[in-house]
C-alpha cells in the first residue's frame, strides 16, 4: 500500500480519534456516520451544512434578543437556545450542546451577564468546531485524492 | 438493511421544524428502507394528509381524505413545534376516523415523564427521545406492519361511508388493489415518483374532486364517531 496514503489515513484516525477525546464530537456524530453510505457520500457533509447554518441563524437571534435596551425578553432567547441545543445534539456537537445547557438554565433564572457571556462561547464553540470539521473533511479529501479510501474510525 | 428479501416499503409521513432534524429522520427512515415525506408543521401535516385548515374555515376538517394517505403507515412527529404541537397533531389524527389507525410517534429532545405518558394515552404507539437512533426505527416496524394489514381491511368498510359519489370512488379500486396486491412490497401508484412529486399530483386531484363534492364531503366527512365536540359546528369545507 502506498505510504503516502497509510500515513494520512493514520492523521486522519488520530485526529478523529483527538475530536472525540477532547468532547468536539460524541457518539451521535458516529452515528451520523453510519448513515451514509455509498449511495449517500455527502450525507454528514449536507447535515452539518445545514447545523451551521442554523448556528449562524440562532446565535444572530439571541445576539439580537440580548441586546435590547431595556427588557430583554429571555423567553425568547431561551426558544432558540432550545432549538440549537437539539440541532447539536442531533449532530453530536457535544461541546455546543453542553453550552446550550447552561445557556438554558441562565435563561431560565434571567441571568443578563451570564447569557451574553454563554452567548459569546457558543459563537466561539461553534465557530472551533465547524473549523476542526472542516479539517476533517479536507483529510477525507486528500485521502481519496492519493488514492486512498477514507478509514471508518472505531472510538471505542 | 441485510433484512429478509421481503422488505416492506413503508411510507411514513415525518413532521418536524427543524431542518437538521428533518434531514435525519429522513436519512434514517430511508435506510430503514422506508419511502419518506417529510413536513415543517403539523398543519401542512395534516394538509398532506388531506384534513384541510382551508381559507373558508378556520378549523380543520375531515374530508374525504387523499388518496395518498391511504398509503401512510406511519406518522413520526416531532413533539415541541411552534402553532401546532406535536401532541396537537395525535390529537387530530386520532379524531378522524380516516386517521386515527395511522400509527404515530412522537419525538422529543425532553424527557419529561408527564408529557410521554399523556401521548401515549392519547394514542401514540412510542415516544423516541432525541437523538433518534435507527434501532429506535427498528422498534417500528411491527406497528406499521400491524397496521398495513389492517388498513387494508379497514379500508373495505371505510370506503362506503366517505364515498365522493363516483369521484373517488373511480381512484379508490386504483389504490386498494396496489395495497392487496403487494402485502409485502408496498408500492404507491406512482411508484417511481418522488413523494413530494406524488403530493403535487395527488393535492391536485383532491383539489378536483373538492370542488366537485364540497358539500357532500363535508356533510359525511361529519360523523357520528368523533367524540369531541371541537369539530362541531363545520359548516364550510376548504
Amino acid at each position: 500500500m502506498d505510504a503516502h496514503v497509510a500515513q494520512l489515513q493514520m492523521q486522519y484516525r488520530n485526529y478523529i480519534l483527538s475530536l472525540y477525546q477532547q468532547g468536539f464530537l460524541d457518539d451521535q456524530f458516529t452515528e451520523l456516520k453510519s448513515l451514509q453510505d455509498d449511495g449517500t457520500p455527502d450525507f454528514v457533509a449536507e447535515v452539518l451544512s445545514l447545523f451551521f447554518d442554523d448556528c449562524v441563524k440562532l446565535v444572530g437571534n439571541m445576539a439580537r434578543a440580548l441586546d435590547q435596551t431595556g427588557t430583554v425578553d429571555f423567553s425568547q432567547v431561551g426558544a432558540n437556545v432550545h432549538q440549537l441545543k437539539g440541532s447539536s445534539s442531533s449532530v453530536g456537537a457535544k461541546r455546543v450542546k453542553g453550552l446550550c445547557i447552561n445557556f438554558k438554565e441562565l435563561c431560565e433564572a434571567k441571568n443578563y451577564e451570564g447569557c451574553v457571556r454563554c452567548l459569546q462561547q457558543v459563537d466561539i464553540e461553534y465557530k472551533t468546531l465547524k473549523a476542526k470539521l472542516q479539517d476533517m473533511f479536507n483529510l477525507e479529501k486528500q485521502i481519496v485524492q492519493a488514492g486512498g479510501i477514507v478509514p471508518q474510525v472505531d472510538i471505542n | 438493511m441485510g433484512m429478509a428479501a421481503a422488505e416492506c416499503q413503508f411510507h411514513v409521513l415525518a413532521v418536524d421544524d427543524s431542518l437538521v432534524d428533518r434531514k435525519l429522520i429522513e436519512r434514517l427512515l430511508q435506510k430503514s428502507s422506508c419511502q419518506v415525506t417529510t413536513v415543517d408543521s403539523g398543519y401542512k401535516a395534516l394538509e398532506f394528509l388531506g384534513l384541510r385548515q382551508g381559507t373558508e374555515s378556520n378549523d380543520p376538517t375531515a374530508l374525504s381524505p387523499s388518496p395518498q394517505v391511504r398509503k401512510m403507515n406511519l406518522i413520526i412527529t416531532d413533539y415541541c413545534m411552534p402553532g401546532m404541537t406535536g401532541y396537537d397533531l395525535l390529537k387530530k389524527l386520532k379524531e378522524s376516523p380516516a386517521f386515527k389507525n395511522i400509527p404515530v410517534v412522537i419525538m422529543s429532545s425532553e424527557n419529561v415523564p408527564a408529557r410521554i405518558s399523556r401521548c401515549l394515552e392519547e394514542g401514540a404507539e412510542e415516544f423516541f427521545l432525541k437523538p433518534v437512533r435507527l434501532a429506535d426505527l427498528n422498534k417500528l416496524k411491527p406497528h406499521m406492519m400491524k397496521t398495513k394489514l389492517k388498513n387494508q381491511k379497514l379500508e373495505e368498510i371505510i370506503t362506503p361511508s366517505n364515498d365522493e359519489n363516483g369521484t373517488v370512488a373511480a381512484v379508490e379500486p386504483e389504490i386498494k388493489d396496489s395495497v392487496e396486491m403487494e402485502i409485502i412490497k408496498m408500492l404507491p401508484i406512482q411508484s417511481e415518483t418522488e413523494p413530494k412529486r406524488v403530493l403535487l399530483q395527488v393535492v391536485q386531484q383532491e383539489e378536483q374532486m373538492l370542488s366537485n363534492n364540497k358539500r357532500k364531503s363535508m356533510e359525511e366527512g361529519l360523523s357520528t364517531d368523533r367524540p369531541r365536540p371541537r369539530l362541531e359546528g363545520i359548516a364550510t369545507a376548504v
